[in-house]
């Protein structure tokens, strides 16, 4: 499975919950297969997702989904030890762990090699950490919504991405309309 | 009332809830204060581009937020200023200790000093500069008008300044 099958099969979960999404072709595919008002879609600054959701989850209480990637992990290392102590309940880290640069090409990172993101977690911390196979997605993060304990997931899956359109949505349209969807009940 | 409790206090009178660090010699006392305070969620980050997407969340989740770094970390985040404060028009107070200013004992802390001003004015970032004690009169203002208009701004506070405490 590729990024984009997975997305397209969480879909009906993350519908119904603050998205903050990846840079690039991530947040493409998400933004094509289901643009909710819950979704914030980075544009640009690799890496910072996890962070912006980290902020998200420690102000409000509303479950927080971040679908990140591994090479965007690895440019931002830092957050783990912040994720792990600052425990958010209500945070969920996926890690869309395709071993690749997907949105530039599918270069490969260092985590289809020696590198293992679910252990650099554990190492930095973090106490629910949960890697599995692409199929197991789903499941995975049902699990983790209902375990009331901040959860970083790695999923590995293949390298690949479908083709969408670009997001055209001005920056600011997308934060405000973000920013009402975490304020209403 | 010291700086550091005053700096503190008008971060939380200006509505500030969440600050995130990385430290420099100079901002030891106001982390200290900031920390201890118990209306401030107080995150240390690794660094400041990271500082920033916290900054970021934390304010699209309702709770206005602000950092707290060294000058030096102008030449971290001038990508995340750009792509994710600037670009989204998000308000973020930075309060920067302006090290390599005359006082200054390490001469590497010069070679940032020199572009720091070059690089905020390039960003088009407005930029007080905090110099005698009596300056800080002006920071409630400053934070009032981060939020008004919703920009980055950036409160350099020199060795002078903190000298003179
Ligand atoms: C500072 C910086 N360097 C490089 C890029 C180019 N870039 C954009 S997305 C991306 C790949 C991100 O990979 P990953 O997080 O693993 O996501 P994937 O597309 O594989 O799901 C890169 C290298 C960038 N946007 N910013
Ligand atoms: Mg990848």
């Amino acid at each position: 499975m590729i990024r984009s099958e997975i997305l397209q099969e969480i879909a009906p979960i993350l519908r119904d919950h603050l998205v903050i999404c990846n840079i690039g072709i991530p947040s493409q595919e998400l933004h094509a297969i289901d643009d909710r008002p819950t979704n914030f879609y980075m544009l640009g600054t690799m890496g910072l997702a996890s962070s912006i959701g980290l902020g998200l989850a420690l102000v409000q209480p509303k479950p927080v989904i971040v679908i990140d990637g591994d090479g965007s992990i690895l440019t931002n290392l830092g957050t783990l030890p912040t994720i792990a102590n600052n425990p958010a309940p209500n945070y969920i880290l996926l890690v869309v762990d395709n071993g690749s640069y997907g949105s530039t090409g599918d270069q490969p990172t260092y985590t289809g090699r020696k590198t293992s993101l679910a252990g650099m977690a554990r190492a930095a911390g973090c106490e629910r950490v949960v890697e599995c196979r692409a199929e197991e997605t789903g499941d995975v993060l049902q699990e983790a919504l209902e375990a009331d304990e901040a959860t970083v997931i790695i999923c590995k899956c293949e390298s690949g991405n479908a083709k969408m359109p670009v997001i055209t949505m001005d920056p600011v349209a997308i934060r405000d309309r973000f920013m009402r969807a975490v304020a209403t009940d | 009332m010291n700086i550091h409790k005053r700096i503190a206090g008008d971060l939380v009178a200006a509505g500030i809830g969440f600050v995130t660090t990385v430290p420099c010699k100079q901002l030891a006392g106001v982390i200290e204060e900031v920390d201890r305070h118990p209306e401030i969620l107080h995150v240390p980050s690794n660094k400041e581009d990271e500082g920033m997407g916290l900054c970021a969340g934390a304010w699209m989740g309702g709770r206005r937020s602000a950092i707290i770094m060294q000058n030096t970390a102008l030449g971290v985040t001038i990508n995340t200023l750009a792509t994710l404060i600037q670009f989204y028009r998000m308000p973020l107070p930075m309060l920067i200790s302006y090290r390599g200013e005359p006082g200054e004992p390490v001469a590497c802390q010069v070679e940032m000093a020199v572009h720091t001003k070059a690089l905020l004015a390039q960003l088009h970032i407005p930029a007080y500069h905090f110099h005698r004690q009596e300056d800080v009169e002006e920071l409630p203002k400053i934070l009032d008008y981060t939020f008004m208009c919703s920009k980055p701004v950036a409160i350099l506070t020199d060795a002078s300044f903190w000298g003179g405490y």
